[in-house]
């Protein structure tokens, strides 16, 4: 089975090993991702603030791109490529004069007939239906799922999990063999704005993230978005100094937990590629 | 030959700015049958309503147009006028020549001319107009008065005390309601009890009040003055004339770890059980759902001590049938319990508690008997944390209203706090505050200024527990939006009042509606208040809306004085506007052919067979019969009748094919 995929900027540079994983855990499902050919920026950093026909141009056209590859779904990883993504469907779906603006500016067709996935939405519906043979190493840990906002938010459109106490990525680890801890910071805010701009802001922020995962015994943190990742990880020193304690709990995407539940290799998952060593 | 007078009406401006009202009159002069025609710049005045009357007594008037406002403002007041000249009442028609035309179109030589049309078809109809007598319809002078909180004990005595008879049902083992878990109420900080159980009593020795409790409304029919209803008397398992109340079978039942109703879970109870030491009546109740007896079939301890043997296992729910001729509903309310936000912890925080549940700890008959102490550990928090609009003003919660009663009530909480925790530091999150009513205002700012609790205006996010405390992050908007945390031992949540559980099956019981949010709908918003849509069904309390203590008390007696109106009577009047079917000569006897379709079709169960007989008894033909104390004149059977034998009096096919063919034929 071949599904488009939409890895963005993200899993092509900093999270690299965030698309390693995803497209081992698919190859190891028989399913073949195949990248929307010439995409671009999702316009998830700047464009939504500056210029709003601007910020819904660009994924439509990654989603027209998708349709004239004839996808039926893609699979976004990235939550807020997925969150720009389901957005714009959502707004040209329901403004016709908005739409026609939008396709006349970038010159390609579009009918809404693509389904954007996300990387919770792509495991449930064609890997866990067959997990239970397959994991051989169980995922034997308590973990603390962390959602991040741009998962589940905002509800109303994205129609996904619960906003405030979202459980799909513990329903998944679940099966993953892991013990999925009820914990407070599920989908507090990381930081993610602030990353590069105020970094001590993100210091704290993820702080309490890894600080309350910490106090409830997590031994690793599960993640599904590019952006939460690099701040638990990558600033993982400013979190260590906001605490005041060196805090080695590892922070992994989900696709590489259930990677290693699979039993594949380390180094095809991309974990060496991680600030805080994967020691689970 | 008809005689018809038209009388036409500038209403000030209202209508002769833009309608030529004096062609109007002219033109309706000239119609066939049209015996005087007139306009006047009031109608509706004392000398309007004398053209009218003189000109029916000189001109010997047969039917009378009035082209003027909505019937619905002054059609009582013009047909009075047509009896008191002797006219039969309902010759007299409306013509709506201000809300149908003149507001709504410019001047104009068209508005005129659809006002002359207005006028035309009128004249044309009442030419098939005939005398119509009012139904009179007798009174049963006693009063249902459901639901026993303090809403529905106020509109009983008020009833009661004007010589009526009351049964007042009650779901629950007690009356009081919500009231009766109060500690103190605002803005006066009067404990709660010793103003209610005063009253409590006052129900139950009341000649004019038979109290059921543990009852409710299995279903109702019949119409004003005139209902039915069975009322199911759910078992007590008890004997209540044996029963001494004696609290023998109480002491000594085994069952003890019932969460308690009355002290919303944070106190136990046993199966058989009082809900509170005030209870009225004073009687024990079996919860069969818990008791030992009823779930493993042994233990009947209560059996075996109680002295005077009341206690009755087999007893069966009895169904009770009541005529009565007004219902007046004080059902309340009920509030939102903290499983309901996932970002407090969907209940999973014993220290995260709702504003009843801290009534109950501040109350002297609580738990604690008064001390507040969390329901964790037992220990009096230092710092306690009151958030305002817990789902109430969100609609993302599908709440949007506000709650009403919260704003008060947090005042008073944090106030009795500080009263009580000498040192303890409390923290209100609010919207706004609206403490709008007599002393409300007053009594925040003595929350604020006298007592220190702190008000920060902003929302909270979040609460979750860490290291034993409970870490509340909100924002303090008069801040420029700062981030606030709180390391709190309690948190109290003031959730949205809401309607009833069932409230929905109990209005399509009574035939009233509801509003979205499943509270019971008024007649009106503001000239109604106490009315619904069903004539007789009266509303008290917080089952309209979220109300206070004051609010609810003037509600129910507005609700008792229309009940003690409406029983002053000894009949009814109805109006006439009710379906017949037809009856002619034998040997047709009438046009119905007894398919009976109308039955069927009627919503208020107001058609029944008639059976037609010769002299010799037998039965010849049957044919629908409309009761007219039961049809609403709504006209459903009109559009169901296969062969047009009912017609709705006034509203006859004969005068609607009429006022069309007078529209069509143009003169």
């Amino acid at each position: 089975m071949t599904l488009g995929f939409y890895p963005g900027c993200s899993l092509k540079g900093s999270s690299r090993e965030y698309a390693e994983s995803v497209l081992a855990v698919a190859k190891a499902f028989d399913i073949i991702l195949e990248e929307i050919e010439d995409w671009n920026c999702c316009g998830a950093t700047a464009a939504h603030n500056m210029n709003k026909e601007l910020s819904l141009a660009l994924p439509a056209r990654i989603l027209s791109l998708a349709e004239r590859q004839g996808f039926k779904e893609i699979v976004v990883p990235c939550a807020a490529c997925y969150s720009r993504l389901t957005v714009t469907k959502h707004e040209l779906g329901k403004d016709p004069a908005l739409k026609a603006s939008v396709t006349d500016a970038n010159g390609l067709g579009y009918s809404g007939s693509v389904s954007v996935l996300n990387i919770v939405q792509m495991l449930d519906k064609y890997v866990t239906p067959n997990l239970a043979g397959r994991v051989v190493n169980p995922f034997d840990h308590k973990v603390a799922c962390y959602y991040g906002c741009l998962l589940v938010r905002p509800h109303e459109i994205l129609k996904f999990d619960r906003e405030e106490d979202p459980q799909s990525l513990d329903a998944l680890m679940l099966k993953a063999g892991a013990t999925p801890i009820d914990w407070a910071f599920k989908t507090e805010c990381c930081g993610a704005g602030l990353s590069v701009s105020r970094t001590n802001s993100v210091g704290r922020l993820s702080g309490k993230i890894i600080g309350d995962a910490k106090d409830r015994g997590a031994e690793a943190v599960i993640v599904a978005c590019p952006m939460c990742h690099s701040n638990l990880d990558m600033r993982r020193d400013a979190i260590n100094s906001y605490l005041g304690e060196k805090i080695d709990i590892p922070v992994l995407y989900i696709t590489q937990a259930i990677g290693l539940a699979l039993g594949l290799d380390r180094k095809t998952l991309g974990l060496q590629r991680h600030f805080v060593k994967v020691s689970v | 030959m008809s005689k018809i007078g038209v009388f036409v009406c500038h209403c000030g401006e209202n209508i002769s700015a833009t309608v030529d009202c004096a062609k109007v009159a002219e033109t309706a002069g000239k119609y066939d049958g049209v015996a005087f025609s007139v306009d006047y710049k009031y109608m509706c005045s004392d000398p309007g309503q004398s053209l009218i009357k003189s000109a029916i007594k000189e001109k010997g008037l047969t039917g009378v147009v009035v082209a003027s406002c909505s019937p619905r403002m002054h059609e009582p007041t013009f047909r009075k006028a047509c009896a008191e000249a002797g006219l039969n009442p309902f010759m007299c028609e409306m013509a709506n020549l201000r809300e149908h035309c003149s507001w709504v179109h410019e001047k104009g030589e068209a508005t005129t001319e659809k006002a002359i049309d207005l006028v035309r078809i009128l004249v044309e109809k009442v030419k098939y107009n005939h005398s119509l007598n009012e139904i009179k319809v007798p009174v049963t002078k006693t009063a249902l008065v459901i639901g026993g909180g303090i809403a529905g004990i106020q509109a009983s005595l008020d009833i009661a005390n004007t010589g009526h008879k009351v049964i007042l049902i009650e779901k629950d083992p007690s009356i009081g309601g919500h009231m009766s878990q109060l500690s103190e109420t605002f803005p006066t900080l009067d404990c709660s009890q010793c103003i209610l159980t005063p009253r409590m009593v006052e129900v139950a020795q009341h000649p004019n009040i038979t109290l059921y409790t543990y009852a409710e409304l299995e279903s109702l029919e019949g119409f004003i003055g005139n209902f039915k209803a069975k009322i199911r008397r759910k078992s007590k398992s008890i004997d209540e004339k044996l029963c001494t109340g004696c609290g023998q079978c109480t002491t000594k039942c085994p069952v003890k770890k019932i969460p308690s109703e009355f002290n919303e879970g944070l106190g136990k109870r046993t199966a058989i059980y009082v809900p509170f030491p005030q209870a009225v009546p004073n009687k024990p109740v079996i919860d069969r759902k818990n008791c030992t007896y009823y779930i493993k079939g042994k233990c009947k301890v209560c059996e075996i001590v109680c002295p005077t043997g009341a206690i009755r296992f087999d007893q069966e729910d009895q169904i009770m049938e009541v005529e009565i001729g007004a219902i007046v509903i004080a059902t309340g309310f009920t509030i939102k319990q903290p499983d309901f936000f996932p970002e407090y912890g969907y209940g999973k925080y014993a220290d995260v508690i709702t504003g009843l549940q801290f009534e109950r700890l501040a109350s002297a008959s609580g738990p604690t008997l008064g001390e507040i102490r969390r329901p964790s550990d037992g220990k009096v928090p230092e710092k306690i944390v009151f958030l305002a609009c817990a789902g109430s003003r969100d609609p993302a919660k599908g709440i949007p209203y506000c709650s009403k009663i919260c704003c008060m009530y947090i005042a008073k909480h944090a106030m009795l706090y500080q009263h009580k925790v000498h040192g303890g530091k409390s923290y209100v999150f609010y919207m706004d505050i609206r403490a709008g009513g007599k002393q409300y205002e007053e009594f925040v700012r003595r929350a604020i200024e006298d007592d220190g609790v702190n008000y920060i205006r902003g929302r909270v996010s979040r609460i979750y527990e860490k290291n034993g405390k409970l870490i509340v992050n909100g924002v303090d908007t008069l801040l420029n939006a700062m981030p606030v945390e709180i390391e709190a031992d309690m948190v109290v949540l003031a959730t949205a009042g809401v309607a009833n559980e069932g409230a929905e099956e109990l209005a399509q019981k009574l035939h009233i509606s509801y509003d979205p949010y499943k509270f019971f709908a008024e007649a009106h918003p503001k000239l109604k208040p106490v009315e619904t849509n069903t004539a007789g069904i009266f509303l008290a309390g917080a089952c309209q809306a979220p109300r206070d203590i004051p609010e609810s008390v003037a509600m129910a007696s507005g609700a008792a004085v229309k009940v003690a109106g409406l029983f002053s009577q000894d009949e009814l009047t109805r109006e006439p506007i009710i379906a017949v079917v037809n009856r002619q000569a034998p040997p047709v006897y009438s046009s119905c052919v007894g398919c009976f379709l109308c039955v069927s079709a009627c919503p208020y169960q107001a058609i029944e067979k008639e059976e037609i007989k010769n002299r010799n008894g037998e039965v010849i033909k049957s044919v629908a019969k409309v009761n007219p104390g039961l049809c609403q004149g709504c006209g459903t059977c009109v559009a169901f009748c296969r062969t047009k034998s009912i017609d709705i009096q006034g509203y006859t096919h004969e005068q609607m094919y009429t006022e069309v063919m007078a529209l069509l034929n143009e003169y």
